[in-house]
């Protein structure tokens, strides 16, 4: 991508909640019964049924709206939105609109608009060669997933790129995942995601046009239609052309993005208040029990994570990926000799950890025991235990587990080296080896060293401490 | 038997001198031999086995619009014709666990939307005091049939009017209770805010007892509430101390409204009515509604909106009528709902979706609403001054079939008097207070045609509304026979 224009992507994300019971009725949620099968008259909107609002989707929608610091709306009111499909029995879909639960919030650097709940479609299945209903031979539909409890989350414009947007969305899927609100998965469709994207001149700040870009059901898929879509609009504009307002299919097979309908033909969707359902009262009680039902709020960990002495960065990525904090904080609990400082542990566990982990692995599922990494981190730290050596005990813990880090530096004579005659002598043979970059190093090449030190490492096979290397190097030089 | 109110018949099976069935076979047979008036649309195939419960039996009609299992429930519309719900409305299980014997489904103008009856897809309904007049509605066929004796009670649903004109215009007993009293759970919606169930009877005293077995919060329906006491059997004798408002916006109309002046023969029976209620001890003052003049065109504004929506699941996809044929999915909606729905029924849906457009939405639901709140507030301050209020139910008693269908404006007007009361929640009945000769001097079976006393009260207001209305029903001796088929 070039640099003459700056892409703005905020995200539209629906979550699945895991209530027992639909959103406005008592049926249960569906996993893959056969359809039809998790129905009944409300769900199915026959003649004279009523909706009742789901208490627990309310106190999961309340957890999420404390979870990302939104403002819980006292009295919020559910809406009609009414437009005709197959999909959707009674003409509308209940949901709400401009008086939602929660209002504002931000989860790492991207702040939220809003959150409100609102009930899942049926599910279409068209016949046929098309796929789509317009050419299908039978449309179907399963009133099975109709009803389903959602929340939808919706950022402010804050993201800058298919990656980030990407990343943020696995920051969000876990902190969901951590408050066991939902599945979160994206296959299954218990997390959708929809981004709206806009370019504009960089180092300006008006909003370009926006299209909505719609159906991309996994992380790969984000990145690449967002990417695809910005390429797309890029061109336009690099062409003198005009971005139009509309709404976009992204087809992961083919890559291609595809216009479902023009700002001329969004619907009109008619919203006015639900007549058959009352305003959902917030009080102290229900937030109460929204709260005690989360471990901890992210931020509020972040918070205490600095209190032990973390810096802010590692503080936020601990506490807003749960699984790392709880992994980290297993850890620091583990009462090993020496103790690692919390630092010095953390940056080990975001660091060389999860470097080694496959994308998105909880460290709780690897062979290293939270006990065997602090106990690593503790020998490194007070030197024992070189960084190399380390990384070295570290590789075998991945790869084969093990209880006792320091077992492994006795088996394998990874044991720090004082700066005793042994490394002196060392030293002095890289020096003779090395003649040509000593007599650069004693010149003020500081960079000259790199091979001197390599030759130490060897020799020792990482025991050394570098800096305890180059200090040997500078006093045998006389410098 | 016929002469037996619901009310005396349960206590006639009580004491043993009538059985249930007897009396459910006595019901059924008239109802089937006077299929002349059309008031069912549904009449019950057999007799069914004794039922225990307070109303020891009591066959009742229920209007078609309530949901019964495998029973047809059309709505009087083309669009449900044979629909079979498989579930019965709350109301209505409610009634039956207390003893109640479903015999018959009434007619009804289609989703509710008339004041006539005339628009049922089912024909329509007649009035039994004159055949050449409507029964009003949207009600008409439990009105009618009440009155006729085709059935000792019935249940009927009011909007913004369609249980309290009916029964003005049959001589009947209507009550409309206050909006959240009874579950709407299994009717089947025509404006969600304002719908209420609510009996039709030959006398007050009927009237309360079928309420009282009727209201109570349903977990399944959000917006229904439990009233702060029981449903008393009415004893008022006076009106001792009972201030009654008559309201000067509504007796004396202007402008646009002039149309919903009450006819001299209601005038007159009205202020009938009010001298016998002083004579009970009442007192009468004006009393001040000044926006229930708006509440009419807020009406026509806010219900078919909800009506809107609410019909937007008549689809032809999952039940009714699916037109046959259709090319694609627009065709299949809009040829199943140009033929499902009649023309009283698209007026309003088209009204209603325009009022809810966007760009058109603050202008007219969004000022409806403010209105509605307007009026609610009147009343309010209203019964600051005096405990009730009254007006006659009806402008006109009942009209001749087709004299209004041709000005859907004339057939509103119909609302004039019962529609505030509908905006603001509020309870209010309709009592039967005298015959008047009809607008043009015909005169039918008792010498004339019946006018109805509109009296409401502040919400939950249920017992002292039918207390009032039991000492002016005595005081009144009206005289519902000539009406008996």
């Amino acid at each position: 991508m070039s640099e003459r224009y700056e892409p703005v992507i905020g995200l539209e994300i629906h979550v699945q909640l895991a209530t027992a019971t639909k959103m406005f009725c008592g049926c249960e949620l569906s996993f893959g019964e056969p359809p039809n099968t998790r129905t009944c008259a409300v769900c199915l909107g026959l003649p004279g049924s009523l909706p009742v609002a789901n208490a627990r989707a309310v106190h999961f929608g309340l957890m999420i709206g404390l979870a990302l610091g939104s403002e819980l709306a006292p009295r919020s009111i559910f809406h009609r939105k009414n437009y005709f499909y197959p999909d959707l029995p009674k003409g509308y879909q209940i949901s709400q609109y401009d008086e939602p639960l929660c209002l504002g919030g931000r989860l790492g650097d991207v702040r939220i608009h809003r959150v409100h709940l609102e009930e899942d479609a049926a599910k279409l299945i068209h016949l046929g060669a098309s796929g789509r209903i317009h050419g299908s031979d039978v449309s179907i539909v399963d009133f099975n997933r109709g009803g389903t409890p959602l929340a939808e989350i919706v950022t402010e414009p804050d993201l800058r790129s298919p990656e980030q947007a990407s990343e943020w969305l696995k920051l969000l899927r876990t902190t969901l995942r951590q408050l066991g609100v939902s599945d979160v998965n994206m296959e299954e469709g218990s997390l959708r995601c929809d981004a709206n994207i806009s370019l504009r001149p960089s180092g300006t700040s008006e909003l370009g046009v926006k299209t909505e870009l719609k159906n991309m059901n996994s992380f790969r898929f984000i990145e690449r239609g967002i990417r695809a879509e910005i390429a797309r609009q890029e061109t336009l504009l690099s062409s003198g052309g005009k971005v139009l307002q509309e709404t976009l299919h992204f087809d992961p097979g083919s890559g291609a993005i595809t216009s479902l309908r023009s700002k001329e033909e969004a619907h009109d969707y008619r919203y006015f208040p639900e007549p058959d359902l009352v305003p959902v009262a917030i009080d102290e009680a229900m937030i109460g029990e929204a709260r005690a039902a989360m471990s901890e709020l992210p931020a509020e960990r972040a918070e205490r994570l600095e209190e032990l002495g973390l810096s802010a960065d590692s503080a936020q990525q601990l506490a807003f990926r749960g699984e790392l904090g709880d992994y980290f904080e297993a850890a620091l609990a583990a009462e090993v000799d020496p103790a690692p400082p919390p630092q010095a542990l953390a940056n080990w566990v975001t660091g060389e950890l999860l470097g080694r982990l496959a994308d998105g692995e909880d460290p709780a599922d690897s062979r290293v025991g939270a006990r065997a990494l602090a106990a690593l981190v503790g020998l490194v730290s007070a030197k024992r235990v070189s960084v190399g050596a380390g990384r070295q005990v570290l590789d075998r813990l991945v790869a084969e587990g093990g209880e006792d880090p320091a077992a492994i530096v006795q088996a394998e004579g990874l044991a720090a080296m004082d700066g005793g005659d042994e490394l002196w002598s060392i030293v002095a043979a890289a020096l003779a080896a090395n003649a040509d970059a000593a007599a650069r190093v004693r010149e003020g090449n500081a960079k000259a060293i790199g091979p001197i030190v390599g030759y130490v490492m060897r020799e020792t096979k990482g025991r050394a401490e570098g800096t305890e290397v180059a200090r040997l190097v500078h006093e045998q030089l006389g410098i | 038997m016929l002469e037996l109110s619901a009310a005396q018949a349960i206590a006639a099976i009580e004491a043993g001198e009538l059985s249930a069935q007897e009396l459910f076979a006595f019901y059924r047979e008239r109802a089937n031999e006077h299929g002349g008036l059309n008031c069912f649309t549904w009449i019950a195939d057999g007799v069914p086995l004794p039922s225990g419960g307070p109303l020891s039996g009591v066959p009742l009609a229920v209007k078609d619009l309530f949901c019964t299992e495998g029973v047809p429930t059309q709505s009087g519309s083309r669009i449900l014709e044979g629909y079979l719900p498989p579930y019965t409305a709350t109301v209505v299980s409610r009634l039956s666990d207390a003893g109640a014997t479903l015999v018959a489904k009434t007619n009804q103008d289609e989703f509710a939307m008339g004041s006539s009856t005339e628009n049922s897809a089912y024909g329509p309904t007649l009035n039994p005091w004159d055949r050449g007049r409507v029964p009003g509605g949207s009600s008409g066929g439990s009105a009618a049939a009440v009155a006729a004796g085709l059935a000792p009670w019935a249940l009927g649903t009011d909007t913004g009017g369609s249980i309290r004109q009916p029964a003005a215009l049959c001589g009947v007993v209507g009550l409309k209770p206050t909006y959240g009293s009874v579950s709407r759970y299994g009717m089947i919606a025509f404006a969600s805010s304002l719908d209420q169930a609510g009996p039709l009877t030959r006398d007050v005293t009927d009237a309360a007892l079928l309420l009282k077995h009727m209201v109570g919060r349903d977990p399944c329906d959000a917006t229904s509430l439990q009233l702060p006491g029981e449903i008393a059997k009415p004893q008022a004798e006076r009106l001792d101390g009972v201030r009654l408002g008559v309201p000067a916006e509504l007796l004396t109309p202007g402008g646009d409204f002039a149309g919903a002046e009450a006819e001299p023969g209601v005038r007159d029976a009205f202020e009938r009515t009010l001298k016998l209620a002083e004579d009970l001890g009442a007192s009468v003052q004006e009393v001040r509604l000044p926006h229930a003049p708006y509440a009419l065109p807020a009406y026509y504004v806010l219900a078919p909106s909800e009506a809107s929506s609410n019909l937007a699941r008549f689809d032809g996809v999952r039940f009714g009528m699916r037109a046959p044929d259709a090319t694609d999915l627009l065709d299949m909606y809009t040829r199943t709902r140009h033929d499902g729905f009649g023309p009283e029924v698209k007026r309003r849906i088209m009204l209603g979706t325009y009022a809810l457009s966007s760009g058109y939405y603050d202008a007219y639901y969004g000022r409806a609403q403010r209105v509605r709140t307007k009026i609610a507030e009147d009343f309010r301050s209203a019964f600051q001054d005096v405990d009730l209020i009254v007006t006659p139910t009806s402008a006109s008693v009942a009209f001749e079939l087709g004299e209004k269908t041709a000005n859907p404006w004339t057939m509103y007007l119909s609302d004039y008097f019962t529609v505030p009361m509908s905006l603001a929640g509020i309870p209010a009945i309709s009592i039967p207070c005298g015959l008047s000769p009809a607008s043009d001097g015909a005169s039918p079976a008792g010498g004339g045609l019946p006018v109805g006393l509109q009296i409401a009260g502040p919400a939950f207001s249920e017992n002292r509304l039918l207390d009032a209305a039991h000492a002016l029903e005595r005081a009144i001796g009206f005289d519902g026979v000539p009406a008996r088929v």
